[in-house]
């Protein structure tokens, strides 16, 4: 059988932030694009991240040039991306655990790198967040926000699209095609299907983020990123509507964010050697619960909703020594030339960086590729809007309680805790021809509410079935992994409140469902 | 006395213990006859995930009833009412809250105003012309129930009777109904208490609050409470138990002041402790033996309905219990949970219909008992049985001072 073939200006390697801000940028540059990713987009490092669009406050003392990029892409993606952002805004108090005297340098790095800053009363800190800490001595708001990964990589694929690119989730890249110096595309795999298929590329991004040592080994070059493991917990509600920092030295467990309808604390960061396998373990779980108590008191007691861990593509810029503790290595990102590095030509790779960054990672490795396609096309990003951003409204938490509120009552609702009705569902199915059950997860937030896919689970595997997307097996299976999945996030933290939810999941899922033993 | 309430944070984290069983909807009574409540669990767990800040998401919360059947039967303890309460006090503060609710909130007022032109007034509130006006100008339901004016109101009686010396004190809290519009009953109440020896002790006091919190006119309503906090424990009554006799009132300061505006008044949490519904506290006496039993015969069929705000304070039917001492006295249990007036509710011209609906069942059983009176301990739900069924509808307490004599 012949193989499919790709031809197309750019292929970029990995769907997750950087790989779909390479794609937005190439696409208003004019180029065909094509993106691929092993997964569903966003499920690398950029699906379990903390969810802040930093200030760049975090890195004023300590990488106050990181700080200066998150600084000045914050302003930047608040006018771009405005509805994968909700304007929280953030503060910085200074606990009773914490060194008093960094407060004066954190305001001073600040200053430095032009992050607006205002102290405000103890009082007021309070009074904005009930919950906080009365023992704080100080407190500090800066524009820190919450923003949606899955909104943000969606929203500049679908621009992307529209403009040409294709995009194709569930394709590994196999192996890269070359010449004797430079890249000419690649063999990638359909994870789903199992066929082949090849990319003839003019030039290769390789955006696989901690995984992108791998991918550039795949053409004999070598790629020092560090994987850094961090784990993070969702608590069940938002018990601050404000991202609250502790003012401190980067740490552990020093920061809460509500995102949507959670509040998420984290994270850690210790140097892992494979970022497939980064299992959060007890004692973290343990210690971020604690740590937690320093910015809100009783948060321990709250209840834990899912505890996942991300792998941050950690690029030492000062190579050759050994990385020990990954808190030192900068934020900031690189564009490697494989040409200039390896001899291997029309091949780069984007790597560290922040979630934050992703643009500006986007067109730094765009205006090197450009160079090499001859292309004298600008990058634009700065000042198109992503689609679904052009009234520059930002997304607020309630938008879809509203939205169900003046929704049909003959819409039941499918997922009661992230109300997604049948006439969401439908929409969705209509959208796209080869949606996974997970993939669901994603795009709609099923199963992401505190009875994690108890509720809703069957029903969307169910309309699933009656639609045709599934045979009577293939919703069987489906079924049966999706709910195997939820339990790997729950299980660690399976006390209280949680516990008694998974209890009942269960007893629906097994005494109820007999999920498994279906035949499948 | 409550059950300890909860700081206001805890009221909003107990939604983290749903577990979206559901026997909150399933036992929600509003839900169950209109479309337009999408159920308790609906708009209050699961929607205050979704609340945060200045901006309001709510409509259809403004459909809960707040009869507060759906905290009663959670068996995880969220408190779902109280969280629909203030989200539905948020709505109103952002969406303005019409000029009907701020009068339906101050029953003091309109008492107040009534009573010197009672029968003018009380002409005027019977008569369909200007019911419909009141319909369509201000929007309270032409057949709602609204209770009369008294000529007379209870302080003043209460101001010009001789007094009663007792070692043992109690202090009275007899709401505005039994001031305004029942004077009847709070005389009735004090005698029952000195027939069993106690002096009873009637400082000045106003309205609690409580329809003004149902209106979702927090500010208000919490200027109101404490007023009343510091009314009732004026000096000489420190310590004495505070006796309700208004069921809906005395959960107000026992528990709905503290959870659901978030009161932090010390007079109101210490006076919230001692706060005893009437017939909660003539059981706790029966059961030391030291309430007097001298009761004579009353040959009537009475029907009792515990209201949802008594049962709300979660002890039991202890109307009932006492009652069923009366000899002669054939008492009938209506099992239903809820008339459908709710306070307020129920006057409203969009909401009067759902409060019908709701009180169906009740109506129709007490129809088919056919009793020579209704007892239930709520005057809002007396005046809705009372207009629905064209029976009698009395406080407990009536027929327990005709057991001890009285006519
Ligand atoms: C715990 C934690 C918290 C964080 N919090 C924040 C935060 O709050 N704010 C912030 O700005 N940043 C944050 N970050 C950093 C941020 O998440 C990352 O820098 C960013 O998401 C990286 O995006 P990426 O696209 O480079 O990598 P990824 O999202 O990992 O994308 C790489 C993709 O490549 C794919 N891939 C790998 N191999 C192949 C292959 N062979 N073929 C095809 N595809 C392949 C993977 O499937 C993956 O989807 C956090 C990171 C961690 C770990």
């Amino acid at each position: 059988m012949a193989l499919s073939q790709i031809e197309t200006d750019l292929l970029v390697i990995g769907g997750g932030s950087t790989g779909a801000g390479v794609a937005w940028d190439a696409a208003l540059r004019g180029l065909h694009v094509t993106l691929v990713d092993r997964g569903d987009l966003a499920t690398g490092t950029t699906g379990r991240f903390h969810g802040l669009l930093h200030s760049g406050g975090r890195y004023v003392v300590k990488d106050p040039s990181s700080a200066r990029e998150c600084a000045s892409e914050n302003l930047i993606l608040r006018r771009v991306a405005a509805d994968c952002i909700e304007d929280t805004g953030g503060l910085f108090v200074t606990t009773p655990v914490d060194d008093p005297a960094y407060a004066d340098r954190f305001v001073e790095g600040c200053g430095a790198a032009d992050i607006p800053v205002e102290e405000i009363t103890v009082g007021a800190a309070l009074a904005r967040e009930p919950r906080l800490n009365p023992r704080i001595s100080r407190a500090f708001v800066v524009p820190d926000a919450s923003i949606d990964a899955w909104k943000t990589v969606w929203a500049c694929v679908r621009g992307a699209t529209a403009r040409g690119a294709k995009v194709l989730p569930y394709h590994q890249v196999m192996s890269l095609t070359m010449t004797a110096d430079a890249v000419t595309g690649a063999y990638l795999r359909d994870a789903r299907s199992g066929e082949q298929l090849r990319v003839r590329a003019r030039c290769t991004v390789n955006a696989a983020g901690a995984w992108s040592r791998r991918v550039a080994e795949l053409a004999g070059c070598e790629v020092g990123v560090v994987p850094g493991k961090g784990i993070m917990i969702a608590m069940n509600h938002r018990v601050v509507n404000t991202v609250v920092n502790r003012c401190t030295m980067p740490g552990d467990g020093d920061i809460i964010v509500p995102i949507r309808t959670v509040s998420v604390i984290g994270t850690t960061d210790i140097p892992v050697s494979d970022p497939d396998h980064i299992d959060p373990t007890r004692e973290e779980i343990a210690e971020m619960m604690e740590a937690g108590e320093a910015l809100v008191p009783g948060f321990s007691q709250g209840r834990a909703l899912r505890v996942w861990a991300g792998a941050r593509p950690l690029f030492p810029k000062t190579t050759g020594k050994q990385v020990s503790d990954t808190r030192e290595v900068t934020r900031s990102h690189s564009v490697l030339d494989h040409e200039a590095l390896d001899g291997v030509g029309n091949f780069l790779t984007i790597t560290g960086g922040k979630f934050t960054t992703f643009r500006l990672m986007a067109k730094d490795a765009l205006d090197l590729a450009a160079r090499k396609l001859d292309l004298s096309a600008e990058c634009t990003t700065a000042t198109v809007p992503l689609p679904d951003s052009e009234s520059k409204r930002f997304y607020w938490i309630g938008a879809r309680q509203e939205e169900m509120e003046h929704e049909a009552p003959d819409d039941p609702l499918i997922c009661e805790c992230e109300l997604v009705s049948r006439g969401d569902l439908q929409a969705a199915l209509a959208r796209r021809s080869d949606w996974q059950l997970d993939d669901l997860r994603r795009a709609l937030r099923i199963g992401m509410g505190p009875c994690q896919g108890g509720f809703c689970a069957f029903r969307v595997a169910a309309t699933l079935h009656r639609d045709g997307q599934y045979d009577r097996l293939a919703a069987n299976h489906a079924l049966g992994a999706f709910v195997e999945e939820r339990w790997k996030g729950v299980k660690l933290i399976s006390w209280g409140d949680q516990l008694r939810q998974t209890r009942l999941d269960q007893w629906i899922f097994q005494g109820i469902l007999d999920v498994e033993h279906l035949p499948k | 006395m409550s059950t300890e309430a909860l700081a206001p944070f805890e009221v909003r984290s107990s939604l983290d213990h749903c577990i979206k069983c559901t026997v909150c909807e399933s036992s929600c009574p509003v839900a169950a006859v209109t479309p337009l409540f999408p159920g308790p669990k609906t708009v209050g767990p699961q929607a205050e995930r979704f609340r945060a800040g200045d901006h309001s998401p709510d409509l259809s919360v403004d459909y809960c009833s707040g009869c507060g059947i759906c905290t009663r039967v959670c068996p995880q303890g969220v408190r779902i009412a109280e969280i629909n309460s203030r989200a539905r006090a948020e709505m109103k503060v952002e969406r303005g809250i019409p000029m009907r609710d701020q009068i339906l909130a101050r029953p003091g007022y309109m008492g107040k105003a009534g009573r010197p032109v009672a029968p003018l007034f009380n002409w005027a509130l019977a008569n369909p012309v200007v019911r419909l006006l009141g319909e369509r100008i201000v929007g309270v339901h032409r057949k709602a129930p609204v209770p009369l004016a008294a000529s007379r109101s209870f302080s003043y009686w209460a101001g010009r009777r001789r007094r009663f010396l007792a070692p043992r004190r109690v202090v009275y809290f007899h709401g505005c109904s039994t001031q305004h519009f029942e004077p009847e009953v709070g005389k009735k109440v004090v005698a029952v208490l000195e027939h069993n020896g106690f002096q009873v002790l009637i400082p000045k006091q106003d309205c609690c609050g409580l329809p003004l919190q149902s209106n979702g006119i927090f500010g208000a309503a919490r200027r109101y409470v404490e007023r009343l906090a510091t009314q009732l424990s004026v000096p000489g009554t420190e310590g004495l138990p505070v006796i309700a006799s208004s069921t809906s009132c005395g959960l107000m300061l026992k528990k709905e002041a503290l959870e659901i505006l978030g009161v932090e008044d010390g007079h109101l949490a210490e006076i919230s402790k001692r706060t005893y519904d009437l017939f909660e506290f003539l059981l706790e006496l029966h059961e030391r033996g030291e309430l007097r039993t001298d009761f004579q015969p009353v040959p009537l069929t009475v029907a009792y309905h515990a209201p949802c705000q008594q049962q709300n304070q979660l002890i039991g039917k202890p109307a009932l219990d006492l009652l069923r001492l009366v000899p002669a006295l054939r008492l009938v249990e209506m099992d239903r949970l809820c008339c459908g007036i709710a306070g307020t509710y129920g006057t409203k011209r969009e909401k009067y219909d759902i409060a019908m609906r709701v009180g169906e069942p009740l109506f129709a059983d007490i129809k088919t008992a056919s009793p020579d009176l209704v007892a239930c301990d709520s005057e809002t739900c007396r005046w809705q049985i009372a207009k629905a069924t064209g029976v009698t509808a009395v406080h407990p307490l009536e027929v327990l001072y005709r057991a001890y004599g009285g006519s």
